[in-house]
């Protein structure tokens, strides 16, 4: 073991077997570790006990609408892209009781849900997922409003990071800026690498925490051949990503063209089923439900995601704003790629390419927004 | 001899017309008013006047065997009343009764269509101002169709 | 970020919890039309004061039920008593509706944006409402008349389908017997008894008196009627910045989050509910956005 404290920024090795060291020093310090693992034949993120859950040696085949595993011929840990869960489903839930209530007399009482919080270790956070927390950090953190549910999971989460050693079939986060390097937002980035019989972990330190917990762990320091490796690999990675996304002046293209021909044309094959906004890591409308016990005493009110693809997501009384499926389809894409960016600051998409892999019809939000931008060039 | 001419010109409807027009048209004018509930024009009659409102309130009224009369509409200070002297057979379509007291500038019909003949100028910014008048009413009218308090 | 820097607002009462509903009595309840009723409201337990600027609205909580957003319409001097004039269109409000006085009922607020009445201060100020759209404007009508001196011309154009469907008709007669601003009511349509207006709220606006390019105009109703009645001041000479609307929308989290009340780049429950027709002109004229 090193005698000198590890710092922000440092690069360490450690080696395959003691990936397990370091999970173990996360249970040790109490995090209930999430990560990604094989259910009934899917790829999903759940709680790990050890490294034994981690997938290793399988692989993932994506197209758009097309998810397939396979197994690989090494045994790396991480060797596929990322299934339809984004780390969303830990800090924002898909249900979440806000608070209950109880009849007194003519009135009754609010009692606040005051659960413990949950204390996550997201193993195997991908560079575009870390922007998509980021995303929703600014969303249910940094406005007027704050979300103490997301808070206080958010405050608390410790993350993993792995940097991508290659692409997946729907990625697109080299053109958004947002992959396939970690470059912020973790305790700790991990980059997998195997040569030959060598099998270790390049590893970033990304906070404080992350150092604590590092020391824990054997390891050694990075050489610059490692670094240079494991930066050639992403590199690799980015220059065969298949799709690409050009946000140049993408606001004001998409404000352009809200009657644009494309739009009627997509919404003759979207289903309007919602699957792109449930995998999509920064989606974040939810509903807002009341419920009562069949007494009538006791009441609670529920938040549950929602569905902008939804007729009743806009409804209000007499009927829905977006009745049609081509301005719900519009809605959701200028959200991502356009107002996201007048309300927060950023864009709402991170190059994931999930909501093309599990879009039952296969519809490609890059080639939608090229077929828009290339409508211009033909005028 | 009193000239109603700056009466004339006072009314939204003839604002900024040339001296010699309102000249004119004064020739065809006389001042009239209404009492409370007292018939300006009646359904079927001869339409010989038309009426730029100075002051009060007149309902526009379709009478039905039924419910009795409806208003369809209310015009009041500045506003231009009653336009079937235009089209023949020149007879009133529907009625028209005071609510309030109500004066009036009223014009011969037959008397300002002379003048307009006779000056084509005046006869062209007349019917601009028809023109607006009716755009106007066919607006209003529109949007009462649609009931925006119900849809 | 959006384009217009949104206006200063006051918080809710505990702004650290604002998913919280706070229990309010009801103290009153007055039928106004059919279906329209108007509650007086106080706080359960004695809290504190509500405070709360013209525009702004409260999320109304029925037990077990649900929650939907409604204007505040009390005078905003007024920090004891809790206005709301509520439709019953809907199952929480048809279940708001059957609440008696000293039941209770939770409350959560003030959210939203506010209407610019201080900030008009020197200006003539033109009142456009039609239906329950005068609702969300009765504080603001209390805010110029107890600051009357610091504005011009006061005319308030009032529209409603018929005589019957008129909100808070007793002090709309008051306030034509005033010598300080002038009131203009229109229906849609009415029997011969009805000794005013009969056409629609905009044929009423040619009428006002008020120097356009010194005007502050506050409309609130359907959305037709506000289309119209935005190109009829426009059509006045008032600027576009100066006109200001309410926008209504699907409203469930009241504080920018849940996503349902999204116009553009707008959230209405955050953003708005008032906004100036220039900041939202390019999305009001956009269909299904």
């Amino acid at each position: 073991m090193p005698q000198v404290a590890l710092a922000l920024g440092d690069k360490l090795v450690i080696t395959a077997p003691h990936l397990e060291d370091l999970l173990q020093a996360l249970q040790q310090r109490g995090f209930t570790l999430i990560g990604p693992t094989l259910h009934q034949g899917d790829l999903v993120y759940d709680e790990l006990a050890s490294v034994a859950d981690l997938p290793r040696g399988w692989t993932d085949e994506q197209e758009a609408g097309v998810f397939r595993l396979k197994p690989r011929e090494d045994q790396v840990f991480f060797g596929f892209a990322m299934g339809q869960h984004s780390w969303k489903a830990f800090l924002l839930p898909p249900r979440t009781k806000l608070w209950q209530a109880e009849r007194q007399g003519h009135g009754f009482e609010i009692v606040p849900n005051q659960a413990e919080t949950p204390k996550f270790a997201f193993i195997g956070v991908r560079p575009c997922d870390l922007h998509a927390i980021a995303v929703q950090d600014r969303v249910l953190l940094e406005g007027l409003y704050v979300d103490p549910f997301y808070q206080a999971r958010r405050r608390s989460a410790f993350i993993v990071a792995v940097n991508c050693t290659r692409a997946g079939g729907t990625c697109f986060c080299a053109s958004m800026g947002t992959g396939p390097q970690a470059t912020s937002g973790f305790d700790l980035a991990l980059t997998e690498i195997l040569h030959g019989p060598e099998h270790y972990f390049l590893v970033e330190v990304g906070s404080n925490q992350g150092a604590e917990v590092l020391q824990e762990v054997p390891h050694k320091p990075a050489t610059a051949a490692v670094q240079l490796q494991a930066e050639n690999m992403v590199q690799e990675t980015a220059a065969h990503m298949g799709r690409r996304l050009d946000t140049v002046g993408i606001k004001e293209l998409l404000y352009r063209h809200y009657d644009h021909p494309r739009w009627e044309e997509v919404a003759s094959r979207c289903l309007t089923c919602g699957n792109c906004t449930l995998v999509c890591p920064t989606c974040f409308c939810h509903a807002i439900e009341d419920v009562t016990d069949l007494s009538g005493q006791q009441a609670e009110r529920w938040r549950r995601w929602d569905v902008c693809f939804n007729v009743d997501h806009s409804y209000i009384h007499g009927g829905s704003i977006r009745p049609s499926a081509k301005a719900r389809y519009r809605q959701w894409l200028t959200h991502k790629l356009a107002t996201w960016i007048d309300q927060f600051g950023c864009l709402g998409c991170v190059g994931c390419g999930r909501c093309i892999t599990w879009c039952p019809v296969g519809i490609d939000i890059t080639a939608e927004v090229r077929a828009i931008r290339e409508s211009e060039k033909k005028e | 001899m009193e000239t109603l001419q700056p009466i004339l010109a006072a009314h939204p409807f003839l604002s900024g017309l040339e001296s010699k027009h309102l000249e004119n048209l004064a020739e065809c004018a006389s001042l009239v008013s209404f009492n409370p509930g007292q018939m300006v024009y009646t359904e079927g009659q001869t339409a010989t006047h038309f009426y730029l409102i100075r002051y009060g309130r007149v309902a526009l009224e379709i009478h039905t065997a039924r419910r009795g009369a409806i208003t369809l509409a209310t015009v009041g200070e500045g506003d231009f009343l009653g336009w079937s002297w235009i089209v023949s057979p020149h007879r009133w379509h529907i009625d028209a009764r005071a609510i309030d007291l109500t004066r009036a500038i009223a014009f011969d019909f037959s008397c300002v269509l002379r003048h307009c003949e006779a000056d084509h100028d005046l006869g062209y910014e007349f019917m601009k101002r028809f023109a607006v008048v009716l755009a106007q009413s066919l607006r209003f009218l529109k949007l009462q169709l649609v009931d925006v308090y119900g849809a | 970020m959006v384009p217009n820097a949104p206006v200063p607002r006051p918080h809710p009462a505990n702004p650290a919890v604002p998913m919280l509903t706070q229990p309010f009595q009801i103290r009153r309840v007055r039928q106004e039309t059919p279906d329209t009723f108007t509650l007086a409201l106080q706080p359960a337990w004695g809290a504190a004061p509500f405070c709360f600027l013209p525009g702004q609205f409260n999320m109304l909580y029925a037990f077990g039920v649900g929650e939907v957003p409604i204007s505040i319409s009390g005078d905003p001097a007024n920090t004891q008593t809790l206005v709301h004039t509520i439709r019953a269109v809907g199952t929480v409000t048809r279940a708001i509706q059957k609440l008696k006085p000293g039941q209770v009922l939770g409350v959560r607020g003030p959210f939203g944006s506010h209407w610019p009445v201080a900030e008009a201060a020197g200006h003539d100020m033109v009142i456009v409402v039609g239906g329950l759209g005068l609702a969300p404007l009765r504080p603001a009508i209390y805010q110029i008349l107890a600051h009357r001196a610091e504005y011009g011309n006061f005319e308030l154009i009032v529209g409603a389908r018929t005589p019957g469907d008129l909100l808070y008709y007793k002090e709309l007669e008051q306030w034509r017997g005033r010598f300080d601003f002038r009131v203009h009511v229109a229906v849609d349509s009415a029997g011969p008894e009805w000794r005013n207006n009969v056409g629609v709220v905009t044929t009423l606006i040619p009428r006002a008196r008020f120097d356009p390019w010194h005007t502050t105009a506050l409309v609130c109703g359907p959305g037709v009627m506000m289309r119209f009645t935005v190109q009829e001041l426009l059509q006045r000479g008032i600027k576009p910045e100066n006109i200001y609307v309410s926008m209504e929308r699907n409203m469930q989290c009241g504080i920018g989050l849940c996503g349902h009340c999204q116009l553009g780049p707008y959230f209405i429950c955050k953003d708005g509910p008032v906004f100036a027709f220039d900041q939202i002109e390019k999305w009001f004229a956009l269909r299904e956005i």
